[in-house]
């Protein structure tokens, strides 16, 4: 159902694409809203998806076949901004390397095969899903529906687009009847395959169709033989809730006190015995080798403070002053490269949003 | 999986046409599809002359001819809507070999298989001579939206893995003696994408995971920032330029 290049006239080819550039960005805003950050893998490889069962074949009757057009489908398993922009990514993708699909009728595409059937599909499926009793098995027959509907929707809006635009004037009502015929008995086997599909789903992973949300069964006990109501498990209790600052200082503060004791004092007791590394130097000769640290000569060489006698109490004090100079250290880096983060995020978040307008 | 570093449609070599910069031949390879589909059907030579000009870019990018009619196939179920057209359009008609066609009819099918073929053609010629990688920051320096650019372009980076895993279960299907024949064995097919659905969806969320742990917020940093002088783009728009002027004198005569 690919329309190629010259079938549609400029003019109308040039509105279908600024109607498409409009439903793309309309359907960014909202699968951010669907998938939140995980949207470019997520809907990445929904895409993939979405690309690779367009190849399935499945055999209708002695050598014919058809294969899946996904709108439906994208629209009713993730939701269906998400299925918009994954079938227009499949479709500019076709477009541009395998030439499936003309250029300048990328617009025409998009507008007919991702927004009409996912839109169609979407809408028929929630209308339905909302009449039927919630079960699983209203959910497939509304998926059969929908699927059903969509492509002969689509290839409705086809003919509409050719009617304002085409450039053969084959009888409009002959295109008509022409079209959606055939979309009919393509849009049953659509039909047929994205129900059984969605069903495969629902079967294993319930909990990424999107459109069988708020069908999850309510946990039931069985008391001395009577179903009963579970009380759902209470909310994990949150810690009162701080302001974030606040927090990082209390984390800030634990951390330094629990730095200082272990360095202070646990070391007091640490193994004067040389660790494992050191050990195993030793033992085979290797640190035979081993030249003096270039700071061997420093204040605080080999853990202990010069001039204090006393070997745990050097050790500590040692350890001690470590503690600050790192904490001192580490601190002026972290102010360093958050200043820098908030410097760069500032015009990240303009780069994500702005360019939607101009989808 | 198993394949080289390139992707089948690419046709790596080394011609000024694989050189230019990627947005720069996007931008003409569009320019020039307008200018064609613009260009009034009665003027045939116009459409020759067009021929001959991507034929000069495909000899230029050491394009082998076969090659580019190969891949030409693509629109054949075009081409028999095309030939239907003559017999169901109104109109005027003409006696051709003892056969009633109607004139509108065959203007029609020739609109739609010149214009057609030759929007496939400089298609074709794109992804043969670019780089799907190239491609996709083309398509991000054209202003395209960087979040779309990042789904493409994890579409292209898992198309392959997804398809080849598809691969796998139906052979998985056959050594067990599976033959879809026919409607009855939709439901076995269909659990089969329903299976590659879930496979698919839980290996996006890995690769979510292990892009949040590699410090991921939101945007991909831009590594080589592709840029064009004025030479480059003048020398890719050589092209449309020419079919403009084709398509002015195809008006005008």
């Amino acid at each position: 159902m690919h329309v190629p290049d010259g079938f549609i006239n400029a003019p109308v080819s040039v509105a279908a694409g600024v109607v498409a550039a409009g439903a793309v960005a309309v359907s960014l805003r909202g699968a951010r809203r669907e998938l939140d950050e995980r949207i470019a893998p997520l809907a990445g490889l929904v895409a993939a998806f979405i690309f690779a069962v367009q190849m399935l074949n499945f055999p209708v009757a002695a050598g014919t076949s058809g294969h899946l057009l996904g709108g439906a489908l994208a629209a009713i398993l993730v939701g269906p901004y998400t299925g918009v922009l994954c079938v227009s990514v499949v479709l500019l993708m076709q477009g541009i390397l395998f030439a499936d699909g003309g250029l300048t009728a990328l617009g025409v595409n998009i507008s007919v095969m991702a927004v009409t059937t996912t839109v169609v599909g979407y809408a028929v499926f929630r209308g339905l899903v909302k009449a039927l009793p919630k079960k699983r098995r209203s959910v497939t027959v509304s998926a059969f529906v929908a699927a059903a509907l969509s492509v002969p929707g689509a290839a409705l809006v086809f003919t509409l687009v050719y009617a304002i635009g085409g450039t053969t004037d084959v009888p409009l009502g002959r295109v008509l009847t022409a079209m959606v015929g055939v979309h009919v008995l393509i849009g049953l086997g659509e039909a047929a395959i994205t129900a059984f599909t969605v069903g495969a789903v629902i079967a294993v992973r319930p909990d990424l169709v999107h459109g069988a949300r708020g069908l999850r069964q309510k946990l039931q006990l069985r008391v001395g033989g009577e179903l009963v109501d579970a009380t759902p498990a209470p909310e994990p209790q949150l810690a009162p809730a701080l302001s974030p600052s606040h927090r990082t200082r209390n984390v800030w503060l634990t951390g330094l006190a629990a730095s200082l004791v272990l360095a202070g004092v646990v070391s007091f007791y640490a193994s004067a015995s040389p660790d494992g590394l050191e050990k195993v130097a030793a033992d085979k000769g290797i640190d035979a080798k081993v030249e003096e640290h270039a700071a061997a000569g420093s204040p605080l060489a080999d853990y202990g403070v010069e001039g204090i006698t006393d070997g745990r109490l050097s050790g500590g004090l040692a350890g001690v002053i470590g503690v600050g100079a790192t904490v001192v250290a580490g601190t002026g880096v972290f102010w360093a490269v958050r200043k820098r983060r908030t410097d760069g995020t500032e015009d990240t978040p303009a780069a994500v949003t702005s360019p939607g307008a101009s989808a | 999986m198993g394949a080289g570093h390139a992707h089948r449609l690419y046709r790596h070599a080394h011609s000024p046409v694989h050189a230019l910069p990627p947005h720069t031949k996007l931008a003409a390879a569009f320019a020039f599809v307008i200018v064609v589909v613009s260009t009034p059907r009665e003027a045939v030579w116009a459409f020759a002359v067009y021929a001959v000009l991507l034929a000069a870019v495909a000899r230029t990018a050491h394009v082998p001819l076969t090659f580019l009619l190969k891949r030409l196939l693509i629109e054949i179920p075009f081409v028999a809507f095309a030939v239907l057209m003559p017999f169901v359009a109104q109109g005027e008609r003409v006696e051709v070999l003892g056969m009633s066609l109607s004139v509108s009819g065959l203007w029609g099918a020739w609109n739609v298989l010149a214009k057609g073929t030759l929007g496939v053609a400089t298609s074709v010629l794109l992804a043969s001579t670019t780089e799907l990688r190239a491609l996709l920051l083309g398509l991000q320096r054209l202003k395209l939206p960087p979040l779309l650019v990042q789904i493409a372009s994890f579409m292209i980076r898992y198309g392959d893995v997804i398809t080849d895993e598809m691969r796998r279960m139906r052979i998985a299907r056959e050594s067990r003696g599976f033959e879809a024949s026919g409607v009855r064995h939709w439901g076995v097919l269909a659990k089969s994408a329903g299976a590659l659905f879930i496979r698919s969806y839980e290996r996006g969320e890995r690769v979510h995971l292990a892009m949040v742990s590699r410090g991921y917020a939101g945007s991909m940093p831009v590594i080589d920032e592709v840029t064009a002088s004025r030479a480059q783009w003048s020398y890719a728009f050589a092209l449309p330029v020419a079919a403009l002027a084709v398509c002015l004198l195809g008006w005008s005569l």
